[in-house]
């Protein structure tokens, strides 16, 4: 029971990052139809941003913790949200119109880019990070000597992962930027008829995917205290699954796809095996996607015949 | 209740002039020119593919004309000296002392509607099924919303300006949605409403745009005909009381009869007749291009024609 509890927590965390991941892949899907492979590579810049500006403020002598979290935090997504912008400008905007699978392919030109970029810029070498917030809550001590336990660092990311979603649901919801979204997800060519930028919106789409990848490349620099070029990857892939996992186009859907695929993996290193934590998470998306094909949240395809 | 001036030639609100549109080989408009006046309802009438909704689209800026000039004068002291100087100057529009023109061949679709101000539905229906019918109207009104926000971060906020302009948006979207008998349903889903209704919205949808010229194509397709006295009403009203200038394609004579001031007729991309609808309705020509007479017939009904009312076409004309 004891060893449950912990995995939940455990589960809950990587879920979070994931969700935050998955909702940019599902709002570039939602509005042009597009997976946006680059966008593992977002969340990758966005922990590298991240700890530039945490080494920036060390080396000049800053070291108040809340600080420091809070500048990297705002640095981080500022300057995500202008690379997502910055991506959808010149690789993306210019082939609206072609054929769906051309960007498709410069997404993925994109992502290797990306990668290469880092690569050469930063190293190849892993960037470790010492563990900044440690301590937690003692939630349960029984005599056998099991702990659970939620650490700081795992509240500050549930937290602040509730605080996003709540911001961005209201966002989307209730401001006239997120009817505009919604609208342009239903119909592009009517929105720009009533007057809305639909250029404009898809930027804005791009900037919000961003910098919500950035919060969660920086929880992931903090929780795991080690990045490298090649986490995008990895990370990208399973947000994608819990995209297409929760029902690709739901904003609900991504954060409870991500939360799945985030209990799917740490259960499965839980009590079976850690090297096949992938395999369970894949073929669970597999099977959901047999008996569910639009996914959990998905609205399914009604075509008019 | 016809208006007997002649507004489209005393005082355009839209010259479509020269306007040329090739598809490849297809010439789906040939050197069309027409005005649209100020304050009527202008019927754009004519055999299927005549060319009717070609026409909308360079208006609206889906097409760009292969030739032409589209100018929209939004006050009525533009004079065409401004005109001339704004063509020749290669901006898109200017809006001086001497009135606001905008060349919408020259624009993309979206400025048109914000800048210039034409709003325009379409023949099947596209609302945003899955958005209340109320949020469809806000829609409409974002670029208000957007400024009154600081582009979002004062709507999160919810600052006191952004609350007012939101206030003020949700207020004329009501008093539209009860014009129209759809205030009982302002929180059900678009997709949800009947077809009649769903043809309501999308009119006053394209109102809440807040334009000058308002395109309609074919708005009483698949209306029943309690519900096309009912659009009659509300595009009188929309004339009225508004000031809002109508430009229609309609198919149902019923409609183009009853309520159009002015009534173009297009057959193969090209003019054929333009004036009052009792002139229209009495031109052999017309006539001739709905019954589809053969080549040679029509050749010796426009010989008729030119004896006939000659003098009258000329009139009526383009500038």
């Amino acid at each position: 029971m004891e060893y449950f509890l912990q995995q939940l927590i455990n589960g809950i965390t990587l879920g979070s990052i994931y969700g935050l991941i998955a909702i940019g892949y599902t709002m570039v899907y939602g509005i042009i139809g597009m997976i946006n492979f680059a966008h593992g590579e977002i969340f990758m810049i966005g922990s590298f941003i991240a700890l530039t500006v945490f080494l920036a403020l060390a080396a000049i002598g800053v070291t108040f913790l809340p600080l420091v979290l809070l500048l990297m935090v705002i640095v981080a997504m500022v300057c995500t949200a202008a690379w997502g912008w910055t991506i959808e400008r010149v690789a993306y905007r210019p082939l609206r119109g072609s054929f769906r699978l051309a960007p498709l392919i410069t997404a993925i030109g994109m992502s290797i880019f990306l990668q290469n970029f880092v690569q050469i810029t930063q190293g190849a070498r892993v960037k470790p990070l010492p563990p900044q917030i440690q301590g937690g809550l003692i939630l349960m001590n029984n005599p056998n000597g099991i702990v659970v336990q939620i650490s700081w660092m795992q509240i500050i990311i549930i937290a602040m992962t509730i605080v996003l979603m709540a911001g961005f649901s209201l966002l989307i919801s209730k401001t006239s930027l997120g009817r505009q979204q919604r609208a342009c997800e239903q119909d592009r060519k009517m929105a720009s008829l009533l007057g809305v930028n639909v250029d404009r919106t898809i930027s804005l789409t791009f900037v919000i995917g961003a910098s919500l990848a950035a919060v969660a490349g920086m929880m992931y620099l903090l929780y795991y205290g080690v990045i490298d070029f090649y986490i995008g990857f990895i990370a990208g892939v399973k947000a994608f699954t819990a995209a297409v996992l929760g029902g690709i186009g739901s904003l609900p859907g991504a954060m409870l796809g991500g939360l799945a695929i985030g209990l799917i993996e740490t259960f499965w290193s839980g009590y079976f095996s850690v090297e096949y934590k992938d395999v369970a998470a894949f073929s669970i998306l597999a099977i959901v996607l047999i008996f569910m094909p639009s996914g959990l949240l998905g609205r399914p395809e009604v075509e008019k015949v | 209740m016809l208006k007997q001036n002649r507004n489209w030639t005393d005082n355009p609100i839209l010259s479509v002039e020269h306007l040329t549109m090739r598809f490849g080989g297809l010439v789906a408009i040939d050197d069309l020119s027409f005005d649209v006046g100020r304050g009527d309802i202008t019927a754009l009438i004519g055999p299927n593919g005549a060319g009717k909704t070609t026409v909308f689209n360079c208006v609206t800026g889906f097409y760009k004309p292969t030739e032409g000039r589209i100018a929209l004068r939004r006050d009525q002291h533009a004079t065409d000296e401004a005109l001339h100087e704004l063509t020749r100057s290669g901006r898109q529009y200017s809006e001086t002392d001497k009135g606001s023109i905008f060349l919408l061949e020259r624009m993309t679709d979206f400025r048109i509607t914000e800048v210039a101000g034409v709003a325009r539905t379409f023949q099947n229906i596209r609302l945003f099924g899955g958005m209340t019918v109320l949020e469809n109207l806000l829609v409409a009104q974002h670029n208000k919303l957007m400024r009154a926000s600081g582009l979002t971060i004062g709507g999160l906020l919810g600052l006191p300006g952004y609350r007012r302009a939101a206030d003020a948006a949700k207020d004329t979207a009501i008093e539209w949605l009860r014009r129209v008998d759809l205030l009982d349903r302002a929180d059900d889903p678009a997709a949800d409403l009947p077809y009649g209704a769903q043809r309501r919205l999308e009119i006053v949808r394209a109102l809440c745009t807040d334009p000058v010229l308002l395109c309609l194509d074919e708005p009483a397709a698949g209306l029943n005909p309690r519900e096309s006295t009912e659009l009659n009403t509300l595009l009188k009203y929309i004339r009225d009381e508004h000031g809002v200038s109508v430009l229609l394609i309609e198919h149902d004579m019923g409609v183009v009869m009853e309520i159009s001031d002015h009534i173009i007729v297009l057959d193969y991309g090209k003019k054929i007749s333009d004036g009052t609808a009792a002139a229209v309705r009495s031109d052999p020509k017309v006539i001739a291009a709905y019954l589809g007479v053969d080549d040679e017939e029509v050749d010796d009904v426009e010989r008729d024609l030119n004896v006939k009312t000659g003098h009258d076409a000329t009139a009526g004309g383009s500038l």
